[in-house]
């Protein structure tokens, strides 16, 4: 047998049907639906009088509309259009009987937090969401990647898709990291050293010692970011610490079906001798805390680091540099630690997750926010806010003077009332720093939680390992 | 879906490299519960100022090119989110292929479905069909999916590729669910295998 990477070995046990031009019909084992990108799907369905194909293996929840302050079961808390779609997702969530997590339901929260805290995602599975984040998934050894809203439609209708098989990458992080350096931090330099544009066409796998040390959290961080580096999807072989994390969730298997999973899923890996197209090795004591400068997720650099001249890039890249700067406010030679905020957002499905709750309480205790900044920590799931309580964390983070809010993708996108105001600038721990992402004209730094920590109680972009 | 054969049309020129969804359609824009009516909402941060009113610098509110269907763009095209809304927006406004020299692979498959084509060209020739599309509305760029080739005003021709798949349900403007659901069958034998080999799934 010819040797594989993982993303062959998953890829060929999905594979129902392949044309001669390598066109495959793709089996999909799980199906995540938001209610964004779901509405009109579901009215494609109808129209054609059709039915979704496996209700138990397609899952909902709400999480891009809703508001995440207290009493949001106040439909007055929504706009018209925003209560709309949340009501047709809890509409055709019944009508098609798959499961569903609506708005006061403690499990709810953002999907891609939502998938493998319940056990839905799975080693060796295929997923997809209306959502490029599916990525996340990877972290878990599961092809997951986004689809658009026809590819949702025909997911429901036939439990398949239609795709061709993408190149196989390695992004190798060998070593240790020092301290202070996250996942995130991982993930952006990642981006900053490939491009946006680096994995189009592939799908990447995350490999090396930096990635095995890294807890489950850390690698959802790191392939939750896969796909602003233009890959299809990110990948992490699955190990002793994704089957501890997965035991016991309530839709892993149990018994002697448990059993029977760990065999195959202990075959999932890269055989040695398996041929990548594209590899890039990074050495892990070389990556330093990061931030965003610009409104592009490669536009990464170190903390300590100065904001460039558009003029030391080339091709295309000197315009968009210089828009950047200019929509982000910025003048080139600027130290990034100079840079003032006025908000602070921590959450997202890139860092929603307790641990990066933790990291922020680490940083935090005892300090307060500082005079003028509005800082906000948003859990990604009603479970991860639950937990965060229970550990005291909460309290921390209250007495520090940030608001504690409800779980959905609040800041990230903005769709929903939290929003930057024109000029307003963020530290944020979400994954995308594009022109009017948190809100018309707002200027959004990406980084880690610990972080954005920092620049909450200091006021300006930090370097954490400098804070005392 | 509409038939995508031949066209003939403006073709706009928007240089920006990284042009990304967030920009081709923004997010307030998609609380919309149908695939209609997004056109006029098609780069509206760029396209309106905060009232609404058109900014006369933006390439398609230029007389010239409020009827173009051709976008020639900078690389990485319709990064970010995985939107529909994006090339929705695109084809109601009446755009009917983007040309670039790469696109983000979400984007890409959207398009498809949406009977726009997107063409990806290497850097020298989207240099030229740039300055082709500059010249505005007396050049028209003229695009034959069947020859796999776009002719620029001055009758400069280069080819390009195209899955074949997808080039024959564009043409023939067929509807994938419709296609797959013959392949019912497959599926059936494929779900009752996998599932045995894999009850937890
Ligand atoms: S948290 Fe942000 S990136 Fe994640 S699903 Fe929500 S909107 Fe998308």
């Amino acid at each position: 047998m010819s040797p594989k990477t993982l993303y062959d070995k998953i890829w060929d046990a999905h594979v129902v049907q392949e044309d001669e031009d390598g066109t495959c019909l793709l089996y999909i084992d799980r199906h995540l639906v938001h209610e964004v990108t779901s509405p009109q799907a579901f009215e494609g369905l109808r129209m054609a009088g059709r039915g979704v194909r496996a209700p138990d293996k397609t899952i909902a929840v709400p999480d891009h509309n809703v508001p995440t302050t207290e009493g949001r079961e106040d439909p007055a808390q929504m706009t018209e259009d925003s209560r709309i779609q949340v009501a047709a997702l809890d509409k055709n969530a019944k009508e098609f009987g798959i499961h569903y997590y609506p708005v006061d339901d403690v499990r709810q929260g953002i999907v891609h937090i939502v998938g493998p805290e319940q056990g839905w995602t799975l080693p060796g599975m295929t997923v997809v969401c209306g959502d490029s984040h599916t990525a996340t998934h990877g972290a878990f050894g599961a092809l997951a990647h986004g689809i658009g809203t026809s590819e949702v439609e025909h997911v429901l209708a036939t439990q398949t898709l239609i795709q061709k098989k993408s190149k196989n990458m390695k992004v190798e992080i060998t070593g240790k990291l020092r301290p202070g350096v996250t996942a995130k931090d991982i993930t952006l330099s990642v981006i900053g050293k490939t491009g946006t544009a680096g994995g189009t066409g592939y799908v990447i796998e995350y490999c090396g010692e930096a990635i095995r040390d890294l807890s489950m959290e850390g690698r959802m961080t790191v392939c939750n970011m896969a796909i602003e580096g233009g890959a299809r999807a990110g990948l992490i072989a699955p190990d002793e610490k994704t089957f501890e994390y997965i035991k016991g969730r309530p839709h892993a298997p149990k018994g002697a079906q448990w059993e029977q999973a760990m065999e195959w899923w202990k075959t999932l890996y890269s055989d040695d001798d398996a041929h990548w197209d594209k590899v890039v090795t990074i050495k892990g004591e070389d990556i330093a805390p990061v931030v965003t400068w610009g409104t592009s997720p490669e536009d990464v650099l170190p903390i300590t680091d100065v904001v460039p001249d558009p003029e030391s890039f080339s091709g295309g890249k000197v315009d968009a540099a210089r828009r950047a700067l200019d929509y982000m406010g910025l003048t080139p030679g600027q130290k990034l630690t100079d840079i003032k905020v006025d908000a602070v957002f921590i959450g997202s499905c890139t860092n929603g997750r307790i641990e990066d709750l933790r990291a922020v309480a680490d940083v935090v205790k005892g300090k307060h926010v500082a005079e003028g900044v509005r800082a906000m920590i948003v859990p990604g799931s009603g479970l991860v806010r639950a937990q965060a309580e229970e550990e005291g964390l909460a309290e921390i983070f209250q007495e520090a003077g940030f608001e504690w809010r409800l779980a959905g993708c609040s800041m990230c996108l903005a769709m929903n009332p939290d929003q930057l105001a024109p000029e307003e600038r963020c530290a944020s721990t979400s994954n995308r720093n594009f022109e009017g992402r948190q809100g018309y004209k707002g200027r959004t730094h990406l980084m880690s939680p610990a972080m954005a920590a920092a620049a909450a109680v200091t006021g300006h972009l930090t370097d954490v390992r400098e804070l005392a | 879906m509409e038939k995508f054969e031949k066209l003939s049309g403006i073709a706009a020129p928007l240089p920006l490299v990284n042009i990304d969804t967030d920009m081709i359609i923004p997010k307030q824009f998609l609380k919309t519960i149908k695939r209609s009516g997004l056109g006029v909402n098609l780069f509206d941060e760029m396209r309106y100022d905060r009232e609404g009113n058109e900014n006369p610098d933006f390439v398609l509110n230029k007389p010239a090119y409020r009827e173009a269907q051709i976008l020639v763009a900078g690389d990485n095209f319709g990064c970010g989110s995985s939107r529909e809304h994006a090339p929705w927006a695109l084809a109601d406004f009446g755009i009917k292929a983007v040309i670039s020299t790469s696109f983000a692979d979400i984007f890409f498959n959207n398009c498809f479905k949406n009977g726009i084509l997107p063409i990806v060209m290497p850097q020298e020739v989207v240099d030229v069909l740039m300055k082709d599309a500059e010249k505005g509305a007396n050049a028209r760029m003229e695009i034959d999916l069947e020859a796999q080739t776009v002719t620029t005003s001055d009758g400069e021709t280069f080819s390009f590729e195209v899955d074949p798949f997808k080039k024959h349900c564009l043409l023939n403007g067929l509807d994938d669910i419709g296609l797959t659901m013959e392949k019912v069958g497959a599926i059936d034998t494929f779900e009752a295998k996998a599932s045995a080999a894999r009850p937890w799934v």
